[in-house]
């Protein structure tokens, strides 16, 4: 079965990599998570080619869901969904929580839109 | 204007936002991440570089679209989105036009401000280049709209989007870091729209030496 694959797209190349590392632990290593973090000389900043090359990787055929941090971030990843070929759609969603529920609702098998749903939904889990 | 003097306003305008570049730095130390000033130069370098590889008779709508592009790849931060697509979506409005007229450049300003408002979904008064751009942009048209000349309308964007910019000091910023600062926020210029009147300025620039 082919699964939704996920893009973690954040300012910090380290951000990146650590929630991707934490998401693929949450999809079971089933799911393909990859880290777009950084520009693309690896200092603070995003990079619409790290995003593309990211979605490459992650694409599994099954469409790929982005998750983004802040301003710059979301800003660059919807620029990139805008002019995407490929079935791709950046979630409104915090980054950890909303990685972590888009992966281990992708390892289910779930379609992209109910990806994008569980990671939107990561708004609702309260800490306190 | 044809291919190549559109090209001279991004020329001019990369120019302009390098020089200037330790003040937009300075402007957003003071309320966003304190990379503004680079970013644009990053930018805008990338453009004239992508600009430089493009034929001699490339059309208006080309030259905008690739610095576009080239903006939106190598800038790094929330400005290359933004000033990316603005210009990208005039490049498009103007499509494969070899020769646009004042009236066709107002068209191609007011795509640049829809696609700037759209990604960013900032309003004026939200303390960005939104309240430098829109003021500019209907200035620009409402020039045209009385039959004047490239330089004039130029002008005329040109003192609407400095007056916009200027109002931005007062307010309180609802976009980006500087809205985490609240109040903290006001007395402070934004440097979006600083670095917007240095793209107006160029244009202004270019069509002074036309006329």
């Amino acid at each position: 079965m082919r699964l939704v694959g996920l893009v973690v797209v954040s300012h910090s190349r380290g951000l990146a990599e650590g929630v991707a590392e934490l998401a693929r632990e949450m999809g079971v290593h089933k799911v393909r998570v990859e880290a777009a973090g950084g520009d693309a000389d690896g200092g603070l900043g995003t990079s619409v080619d790290l995003i593309a090359e990211a979605v490459r990787a992650a694409d599994d055929g099954a469409g790929v869901v982005l998750l983004a941090d802040l301003g710059g971030a979301v800003l660059t990843a919807q620029t990139f969904v805008a002019d995407a070929e490929t079935e791709v759609e950046l979630a409104d969603a915090p980054l950890v929580e909303g990685a972590v529920a888009a992966a281990s609702t992708a390892a289910t098998g779930a379609d992209l839109a109910a990806v994008v749903a569980a990671a939107h939904g990561a708004y609702g889990f309260r800490k306190l | 204007m044809n291919g190549n003097e559109f090209a001279a306003w991004i020329r001019r305008a990369a120019e302009l936002v390098t020089a200037d570049a330790q003040r937009l730095t300075a402007l957003d130390a003071a309320i966003g991440d304190g990379d503004h000033g680079l970013n644009m130069a990053r930018g805008f370098g990338a453009a004239v570089a992508a600009l430089d590889a493009l034929p001699e008779d490339a059309t208006p709508g080309t030259v905008l679209t690739t610095a576009g592009r080239a903006i939106v790849s190598k800038t790094g931060g929330a400005s290359g989105p933004l000033y990316g697509t603005a210009l990208r979506r005039a490049g498009k409005a103007l499509g494969d036009v070899a020769d646009v007229d004042v009236t066709g450049l107002a068209g191609a300003l007011q795509a640049a401000l829809d696609g700037v408002r759209e990604l960013g979904r900032a309003v004026e008064g939200d303390k960005t280049m939104v309240d430098a751009l829109a003021p500019a942009v209907a200035a620009f048209e409402a020039s045209v709209a009385d039959g004047d000349a490239l330089a004039e309308a130029a002008q005329a964007a040109v003192d609407a989007g400095e007056a916009g910019m200027e109002l931005t000091v007062p307010m309180e910023a609802r976009k980006g870091r500087a809205s985490y600062l609240g109040p903290r926020s006001i007395g402070h210029l934004d440097p979006g729209a600083a670095s917007t009147v240095l793209v107006l300025l160029a244009l202004l620039d270019v069509a002074r030496a036309e006329v």
